[in-house]
Parts: C-alpha cells; sequence; structure tokens
C-alpha cells in the first residue's frame, strides 16, 4: 500500500516541480517570437552599425579600425551641429505649437460647448490616415508659387506671400506639414485622457464656484499632464528623426534644403551618395544617444512636476 | 527555403554582426573574372543558349529595344528593370555592389558616373570580348567617355552635344537677333526680361550637369585623373572662371527664371514662351514634343552661343551608355546584349524613339540629316545638332567620385543662386568639398 | 458615443493606471458627466474650431479637387475649384491601367504589406506584452530595457547596416525585406504590457490553471478576448505604420515589382522631374487620393470593432 502510495505521489510531485519550472520559463514561449524578430531587425543593426562605426572604409585603401576617430570627426562636423541646431530648433518651435493647438483643440471638444463636435474631431484627425509621402507631394504642390494654391492666392489678391520653399520659410513650410499631419492625433490622446478624469472633481470644482478656466487649470491639464508627456516624448523623438518630409521636397527646392539638412538626411546621403557608410553609423549612433537622453529629461521633468502636485 | 538554410543564414547574420567591419571589407565586388573574356564565336554561341539577364535603365528606348533583341535571340529572357532615373539608379547600383549580391547584368550609365563605377573596379572591361575594335562605330567624344585608364568600360548608346533652343516667336515679336555669343545672349535675356518681367531668356537653379557642361565648352578643364587615383580640382582655371564671369551678369541681375528644370511649372514656362530659350544637350526635341505639344511650330534650335565670335565650340550634355556589371554571372550574354543594344540595330531602333545616337553611321545617314521636323516648323534640326556633336572641345573629364560631387552641388554652387551671388565663390566652395571628399577617400587629391 | 477616441483612450486609460499604481480611478461613463453639467453651446468656439477643420481638411479638398483635372488643367486653372472638365473617372481609369497596371500591383503589395506586416506586428506585440504583464520570467526586466533603449535609435540610420545584412542573407528585393521590419513595434508590445497588466485579472488565469487549462489555451480562449481593445488599438496603429511605410521600401526594394504604393507615387512624381520622363501630374494627384481612401475607410469601419470592444472590455472591468 506505502509503496503505492509512494509511487504514486512521485510522479505527481515531479510534474507539479516541472510544471512550476515550466511555469517560470512559460513567458518565453510567449515573448520568443517577438524576440527573435526584434533581435534580428533591431539588435543585429544597432550592433553592426556600432561595429561600422569603429572601422573608415576608403574607395581607395581599403579598410581600417580607427576606433572612436568617426565620433571625433562627426563631433567636430559644422554640418552635423548645423544639421542638429536646425531640428533642435524645428522641436523648441514646432512641436509646442503643435501640442497648444491639439491641447487647446482637445478641451474644446471636452467642454460640451461645441456645436457638431463629433464633425470636428474626425475631420482634424482625418490628415494623420495621410501618408508622410502623399501629405508631402501634396504640399508640395500646393506651396508653388506659380501654379500652385500659393500662386492662386496671389494672383486672386494680388499679393506676394513669402515663397513658401524659398531657403529662409522651408523649415517653416516642413513645420507646416508636420504639424497638419498629427496635429489631430495628438488632439485624441489629449481627449481620450480629459475623458476619464471623474466627474466628482468638476462637480465639487463648479459648487465652489470655479469658472471654466480655472478647471482647465487647475483640474483639467494636471490630471492630463502623463498624456502630455507621452505626447511631448513622441514629438521630440519624431522631430530628431525628420526625414521623409525634407527628403521628398528636396526635389522641387534643391537650393533651400541641403544634403545635410537634419541630422538623419546627413547620415542617409552620407552613406547612400558618398559612401561614407562608417561616418554614417557613428552620426547614427550619436542620433541615437542624443534622441533616448532628451526623451528621457522629458520624461523626468514630467514626472517630476507631477510628483510636486 | 529549407529549414537548414534558414538556420545556417541566421547564424550568417550572427557572425555579420559580430565581425561587422570584416564583412565591409569583403564586400567588395568578386567573381566572374573567368569570363572576362571571351571571343566572337562563344558569345555568339552563349547567345544561342537558354538564359536570362537583367537590365536597369531608365531610358524609354529601351523596351522596343529589348523586344527586338529577344526576337533574335529567342532563347534569351532579358528583364528590364526600371529603378529610378539618373541619382536613384546610381544608388541602387551602388548599394548592390556594396552588398555583393543583387546587381543586374547590365545597366544604363550616363557618361559622367562612369569613371565612378569603373575605376572601382564595379564594371567590367570590355575589351576582353572585343569592345576595343568597336572605336570606328562612335563618335569621338563619346568613345572618349567610355574609355578610361586603356579600358572601355561601357558602350555608347546616346549623346548629347549641346545646341541652343529657342522661341523663335518671342524674338520675332521683340525684334531681338538670334544670339550667337555669349554678349549677345546676355543682352537679349535683359530686353526679354525688361519687355515682360515675368519673361525670362531661360531658367536655372543651379544644376551641375549643366554648370560642367557650360565649364566645359568654355575650356575649362576642373577635373583631372591619373592613375586612376591622382585627381586634381580646380575650377579657378580660365575656362571655368570664363564661365562663372559670364553666368554672373544673369545670375546676380536675376535675369534668369527660378525654375527647376524638369518641373511642372518649367513645362508651362516652355509652353507660353515665358522661358524664351535652353541650352541644351541634342536629344531634347523628343523631350519638347511630349512635354510641351502646345508650343508646335514655335521652337526652332542654333548652334550653341559662344565666348569668340565665329569660333564654334560645344560640349557634352548626358547622354551615356551602357555597362555590364563585375557581378554578373552571364557575361557573355550580357556583352552579346550590349553589341546589339548599342550595335547598328539597336541604334537604329533608338533613333527611331527620338534618341540622339552616338553612332557615327546614323549620324551622317542622309535620312537622319535630311530630316525636317514639323514641331520645329519644318527645320532639319539634325544639321545642327550634328554639326554641334563635331564641335565638342576636347579634353574633359569627370571625377572618379562625380556622382557625390553632383549630390554636393546644392549645399555650394546652389547657394551662389539662391543668393544670387558670385558664382565663383559657390564653385570654389564645391571645390573645397570635393577636394574633402575625395581626401576622406584616399585619393590623393590636388585642390590648387 | 465617441468614435476613434474610444480607442485612444484605452491608452491613457491603462497607461494612467499603470503611474498611479495604487490610486486607481474609476472609469466614467461620460453620460452621465453630461446629463449633471449643461453647458452652454459657443458659437465663437465653434468658429475657432471650425477655421481649424478648415486647416486640416483644405488639402484634402484641393487633392479631391485636382483629382478632377486633366494635366493640362492641372497647370491652367484654379487649385481650389473644380475646372471646365470633369476628368476624374478619366484620372482613375489611366492611374489604375498606366504602365500595364503598376499601381494594381502596388496596391495589392500594400495590402499584402499591412494583412502580414500588421497582423503579425499585432500579434507579437500582443504575446510579448502578455507575457511581461502577467508572467513573471527570468531576464524579463532585460527584455523590457532592450526593445525600450532600443526604440530611441532613429529608424533610418538603421537602414544601411539593415540592408546590408538583409542582401547577405539574399531578403533584399523581396516582400521579406519589407515584412520583417515591419513585424516589430515596441510601442504595440507597451501598450499591450500596460493593457494587460489591468485588464487581464491574474486570479482568472490561476483559476484557468487549476482547471488544467494549457497556457497557450488560456490565452487564446480568455486572455485574448479581454485584451480585445488593446489588441484592435495596436492593430490600427501598426496598419497605419505599414500602410505609410516609405523609407524601408525605398531602399531595401530596386524593382518596381515589389513596392508599395507610397514608393510608386513618388517613383511616378520623380519621373516627371527628370529628363526624358513622361510629366504625369494628374496621374500622381489621382493616386495619392486613392492611396488615402482605403484607409480613411478602414479607420471608419474599424471603429465599430473597437466601440464593441471597448464596450466589452469596460463591462468585464
Amino acid at each position: 500500500m506505502t509503496t503505492t502510495s509512494s509511487t504514486a505521489r512521485t510522479p505527481m510531485r515531479t510534474s507539479r516541480r516541472r510544471a512550476r519550472g515550466r511555469q517560470r520559463w512559460i513567458g518565453w514561449a510567449f515573448v520568443g517570437p517577438f524576440m527573435a524578430v526584434f533581435a534580428l531587425v533591431l539588435v543585429a543593426p544597432v550592433v553592426y552599425s556600432i561595429g561600422l562605426s569603429l572601422f573608415r572604409e576608403q574607395l581607395v585603401g581599403g579598410t581600417a579600425f580607427v576606433g572612436l576617430e568617426n565620433y571625433g570627426t562627426a563631433l567636430a562636423d559644422p554640418k552635423f551641429w548645423e544639421a542638429l541646431g536646425r531640428v533642435v530648433l524645428f522641436l523648441v518651435v514646432q512641436v509646442p505649437i503643435m501640442l497648444g493647438i491639439a491641447l487647446v483643440a482637445s478641451l474644446a471638444i471636452d467642454s460640451a460647448r461645441l456645436f457638431a463636435s463629433s464633425f470636428f474631431r474626425i475631420s482634424i484627425f482625418l490628415p494623420y490616415a495621410v501618408p508622410a509621402v502623399v501629405a508631402t507631394l501634396m504640399w508640395g504642390f500646393m506651396y508653388g508659387t506659380r501654379f500652385g494654391l500659393i500662386g492662386n492666392l496671389n494672383d486672386a489678391f494680388g499679393i506676394e506671400l513669402p515663397a513658401p520653399l524659398s531657403g529662409s520659410w522651408v523649415l517653416a513650410s516642413i513645420g507646416n506639414i508636420v504639424t497638419w499631419e498629427f496635429v489631430g492625433y495628438n488632439m485624441l490622446i489629449f481627449y481620450a485622457a480629459l475623458r476619464v478624469i471623474p466627474t466628482d472633481l468638476y462637480e465639487a470644482a463648479a459648487l465652489d464656484g470655479a469658472g471654466a478656466f480655472r478647471i482647465i487649470r487647475n483640474i483639467k491639464i494636471p490630471a492630463i499632464r502623463g498624456a502630455i508627456v507621452i505626447a511631448g516624448i513622441f514629438s521630440v523623438i519624431g522631430s530628431f528623426q525628420l526625414f521623409n518630409e525634407p527628403n521628398i521636397l528636396k526635389s522641387i527646392a534643391p537650393n533651400a534644403i541641403s544634403t545635410y539638412f537634419t541630422p538623419n538626411m546627413y547620415a542617409y546621403n552620407l552613406s547612400f551618395s558618398g559612401q561614407q557608410f562608417n561616418y554614417s553609423a557613428a552620426i547614427a549612433i550619436i542620433m541615437g544617444l542624443v534622441t533616448a537622453v532628451i526623451a528621457y529629461v522629458v520624461q523626468l521633468s514630467g514626472s517630476r512636476k507631477e510628483a510636486v502636485r | 527555403m529549407t529549414t537548414r538554410s534558414t538556420i545556417r543564414r541566421w547564424a550568417g547574420v550572427a557572425v555579420a554582426a559580430a565581425l561587422a567591419g570584416s564583412l565591409a571589407a569583403c564586400a567588395t565586388p568578386s567573381g566572374g573574372s573567368e569570363q572576362g573574356s571571351a571571343s566572337a564565336e562563344e558569345i555568339a554561341a552563349a547567345l544561342q543558349k537558354e538564359s536570362s539577364i537583367t537590365v536597369w535603365g531608365w531610358a524609354p528606348q529601351l523596351e522596343p529595344i529589348v523586344e527586338a533583341f529577344e526576337e533574335k535571340y529567342p532563347k534569351i529572357d532579358v528583364k528590364l528593370e526600371n529603378v529610378g532615373t539618373g541619382n536613384d539608379h546610381y544608388t541602387k547600383l551602388q548599394n548592390a555592389i556594396k552588398a555583393g549580391t543583387g546587381a543586374p547584368d547590365v545597366a544604363q550609365v550616363e557618361y559622367y558616373a562612369l569613371p565612378q563605377f569603373a575605376l572601382s573596379g564595379a564594371f567590367a572591361d570590355l575589351t576582353g570580348f572585343g569592345a576595343d575594335e568597336l572605336e570606328d562605330q562612335y563618335t569621338a567624344s563619346t568613345w572618349g567617355s567610355v574609355s578610361i585608364d586603356g579600358g572601355v568600360y561601357a558602350l555608347p548608346q546616346d549623346s548629347g552635344p549641346m545646341a541652343m533652343f529657342y522661341r523663335a516667336d518671342v524674338f520675332e515679336k521683340l525684334g531681338l537677333e538670334v544670339p550667337t555669343t555669349w554678349d549677345e545672349y546676355i543682352a537679349a535675356g535683359q530686353a526679354i526680361h525688361a519687355a515682360d518681367p515675368n519673361a525670362y531668356i531661360t531658367n536655372d537653379v543651379g544644376d551641375a550637369g549643366f554648370t560642367t557642361s557650360m565649364i566645359w565648352q568654355a575650356g575649362g578643364q576642373p577635373y583631372a585623373v591619373e592613375n586612376g587615383t591622382d585627381v586634381t580640382i580646380d575650377f579657378a582655371d580660365e575656362g571655368s572662371t570664363k564661365w562663372a564671369d559670364t553666368w554672373n551678369q544673369l545670375v546676380e541681375n536675376e535675369l534668369v527664371a527660378p525654375i527647376s528644370s524638369w518641373s511642372d511649372e518649367w513645362y508651362q514656362g516652355l509652353g507660353d514662351g515665358s522661358i524664351a530659350t535652353l541650352v541644351i544637350g541634342a536629344w531634347m526635341p523628343g523631350n519638347l514634343e511630349s512635354g510641351v505639344p502646345d508650343a508646335a511650330g514655335k521652337w526652332r534650335v542654333a548652334p550653341m552661343p559662344t565666348y569668340e565670335e565665329g569660333v564654334a565650340a560645344a560640349a557634352e550634355n548626358g547622354g551615356g551608355g551602357d555597362a555590364v556589371l563585375e557581378q554578373s554571372k552571364n557575361k557573355l550574354v550580357a556583352y552579346g546584349f550590349l553589341e546589339f543594344l548599342n550595335g547598328p540595330e539597336g541604334a537604329a531602333i533608338h533613333a527611331a524613339n527620338g534618341g540622339f545616337p552616338s553612332t557615327v553611321a546614323d549620324l551622317e545617314s542622309e535620312d537622319f540629316l535630311g530630316y525636317e521636323s514639323d514641331y520645329f516648323g519644318g527645320q532639319k534640326i539634325n544639321e545642327v545638332l550634328v554639326q554641334a556633336s563635331k564641335d565638342v572641345v576636347p579634353g574633359w573629364s569627370y571625377l572618379p567620385f562625380q556622382t557625390y560631387a553632383n549630390s554636393i552641388y546644392g549645399d555650394t554652387v546652389g547657394q551662389s543662386y539662391a543668393n544670387a551671388s558670385d558664382l565663383n565663390e559657390g564653385l570654389a566652395a564645391w571645390q573645397e568639398a570635393s577636394v574633402q571628399y575625395g581626401i576622406d577617400q584616399g585619393f590623393t587629391v590636388n585642390g590648387k | 458615443m465617441t468614435t476613434e477616441a474610444t480607442v485612444t483612450e484605452a491608452i491613457t486609460t491603462a497607461r494612467g493606471t499603470e503611474r498611479r499604481a495604487g490610486s486607481r480611478q474609476p472609469r466614467l461613463h461620460r453620460s452621465v458627466r453630461r446629463g449633471s453639467t449643461v453647458q452652454r453651446r459657443s458659437i465663437l468656439l465653434t468658429i475657432v474650431m471650425g477655421l481649424l477643420a478648415l486647416y486640416a481638411l483644405l488639402p484634402l479638398f484641393w487633392l479631391l479637387v485636382n483629382s478632377t483635372k486633366t494635366q493640362r488643367a492641372l497647370f491652367s486653372s484654379f487649385g481650389l475649384w473644380f475646372s471646365g472638365d470633369f476628368a476624374l473617372w478619366d484620372n482613375i481609369v489611366q492611374t489604375l491601367t498606366y504602365h500595364d497596371g503598376e499601381f494594381v500591383r502596388w496596391f495589392g503589395n500594400t495590402l499584402l504589406y499591412v494583412v502580414v506586416g500588421a497582423g503579425g506586428a499585432t500579434l507579437l506585440a500582443t504575446l510579448a506584452g502578455y507575457a511581461l504583464a502577467k508572467y513573471d520570467f527570468p531576464g524579463r526586466r532585460a527584455v523590457f530595457a532592450v526593445v525600450l533603449g532600443a526604440v530611441a535609435v532613429p529608424g533610418t540610420a538603421l537602414a544601411v547596416p539593415t540592408f546590408l545584412m538583409f542582401s547577405q542573407l539574399g531578403l533584399t528585393n523581396t516582400p521579406w525585406a519589407i515584412i520583417l521590419p515591419s513585424l516589430i513595434s515596441p510601442f504595440g508590445l507597451y501598450l499591450i504590457w500596460v493593457y494587460a497588466s489591468d485588464a487581464v485579472p491574474s486570479e482568472l488565469l490561476e483559476a484557468a490553471r487549476i482547471d488544467g487549462s494549457g497556457e497557450f489555451r488560456t490565452f487564446f480562449t480568455v486572455s485574448l478576448r479581454l485584451l480585445a481593445p488593446g489588441f484592435v488599438t495596436v492593430l490600427l496603429f501598426t496598419i497605419v505604420a505599414t500602410w505609410n511605410n516609405y523609407f524601408l521600401p525605398l531602399i531595401m526594394l530596386s524593382e518596381s515589382t515589389w513596392y508599395p504604393l507610397t514608393v510608386g507615387l513618388n517613383s511616378w512624381n520623380a519621373q516627371a522631374t527628370t529628363a526624358g520622363g513622361e510629366a504625369i501630374y494628374h496621374l500622381v494627384i489621382t493616386g495619392s487620393l486613392l492611396t488615402i481612401v482605403p484607409i480613411v475607410v478602414a479607420f471608419l469601419f474599424l471603429q465599430r470593432y473597437w466601440q464593441s470592444g471597448l464596450a466589452a472590455g469596460s463591462v468585464k472591468q
């Protein structure tokens, strides 16, 4: 009897132990497929990039290990700094404007004081569905001073609008395209956050006689700070990675958009038209680090304010 | 794809990532050298066996030529791919060469880009297949463009001797003589713009190909290459300065329309006469006919204006040929195709489809010279254009990294255009950037 | 009831709860609040928002108007109104048949990339995000750190090494070169992770385990249904991302056979701006319109699913 019971117990115990072991590793069965593809399409290229950035390959003379030399060159490269400065300017001007408009729009829709508010929600969001390539082609046509919309307006009103694709305006014109594409998207993020603010907070404030603007300032905005930070981080990353819009516009504004207009364009042109793969990789890695640090700072400052509150 | 080969490939990635640098090193083109030469009989035999080749090109004439080739050699399957025009094409070509796989067997290449691919060993030297015996078939200037360092790296297809296309109606209306010198050209430019502030003698926002061709005509030789790696870049030579000083008078006074060539606005300007002339390659008539059909009968062609009255001078603008890739595993058929494409049969189809030939026989045929173009009001345009091909100033060469140099033109000379300032400064900046690149890439560069 | 906003709400709710773990706030039904505070509607505010809507819609209107014009009328008529001839049908037919109908082929390619790429990305992100939320396994923290860290590296910067690697593997010029990279959605992973930790009660999983259900069976029969709103949200974002994908196909594909619409359209546009090319701006514009229509329709169509999915999700909560 005892024998049977002991033999009966043993397999049960082991199977449970095995189950617990399997339990411990079962997560990997779920994560595995993602991580495998991830390793192939993201980790391997990053590692490869780091490797590339330590070498120098020349059209004449072959390949040599140069250590961190490419990084030194990049940090002393005025073109790199000019490109970086341009996206920082873009970031400082365009991102607040875009997020500001998005915030106002979301508050307006949330306020229940609009006629046809669902129409506004959908129509302002619609440009997000337009591929960046199509958006840029479209705006590029409209920016034309002769046969584009700008030209039409000039003719119709006998005015002389500044040429959107001239050197001094082209960054603003790109900012306009990006704002157009993403203002609705950010608006929806804010709006969704506003919708989950508990009603009792409002009611209490309204009973205290707080006006609409005080409610916005003291309740609504603090409550969606998290969403604002997230939107901010995505916009920062987006600005640093600016590429499609200027690269497509370059074909119609070759003198206004240089080959090093943004850091990403610089890296692209270095490798694809200049064959300087190694230097290009170094610039890419630097930009990755800069982006990560700035996104982290935005997140940190956002959450600190929240903690203070 | 079997599982095992997949695993091996994945393992390959890991190794590739780990040995990052060495991978880049071994990506230089290799293989196929055993096919570096063949007799005419061997090539003819290869064309009778089942095989296929891939051709990358964007010239509209390629399609009918490929059809004719496949009809003549039914066992050969030619896959024609348009991977982009000009720079996009070269970028993709360069990528495939860098990657060591994926390049076509035959690629279209413009003369300016050829040295880059020839000197880096990406294109096969065709002398081993007997290409050097074809010299007499082609004009001197195009043959000069494809023979580099004692090798032949492409066969010429079309050529672009420059001429001046102009709107006869605009000159007539203003009572202007058709300019024969650049001084007269500038004077006409002032008159046209004075009569109508929306009208210009020509458009120009800066274009590397145009600039180099104009310097070529002025007798400048800013680029010199010896032994493939000793490079001289000098945009302060007499010819370059002569062009820049002349063209400055138009650019600094904003007498050229700020319209990019090939843009919608450009076609519009060519159609309504607000762009009165085009100094451009001889392949232009077909483009005018298809792009600006409304202006039929209004355009004429004349020799390019010159610096000295009565001393004819021209340059090549655009045009190119086709090359066999070193990566190709089917070089005999590729070369066989090239001989068809760029030989008499291909050239005839090319010319019939609006191309401007580089073959002497076609250029001098009665039919070709005597052709009266309805679009040009019955003018025998080819007489003018063929004469231009004979007036091309000899001695020009491009850089072994010309596609890169051209890609940074907008950053440098383009800025002079954007600011309507001295072109000499822009050229100096272009020189500096090109020299720097050459040094970075290991060339011995003399910047002067 | 709200439309796409409801979907994004899922994100923010999930994120909000994650951040303020402990002080979890109840999700409130909007109708309650609407009922309690009756607001005056403001004409001024509506006008201001009208201007913003005009800004958003004007370019789309421009696109619609100009896709009805012939190549010639494009340059000779006012951009914001129709010209004499209404050539929309002609243009559509030309767009679909130009160059042996390559547009249709590109359209099919794009659909393939969206179905396999976005679908696969959503599935992988859901599996992985769910595991991060619900299983404690060795290396869990490392997984998350690596994924987040890699997001900051600019995608275009990785283009060259990815291209070189893929050509070694013989993947360039095949659909896999587009599909494989789009299978990864770190944002989707993050979203599912925060969503799952809230929406799938651990007690439920424990109960399923006691019933003897395998982990994968539990996932597909129980958890996935609870995750539906998050799943659909991720699907939306990945669909948009793959539909808009431009840069990667641009460098990975050298031959037009496998182009998606974005790259194809730009090649049409580039063709007109280079020597010897035929100007087909009217087709570029009509093609752009045709490119936008399906994704706008998909947006509106998928909304219903999100709505019901969300409703179900909030009841279960």
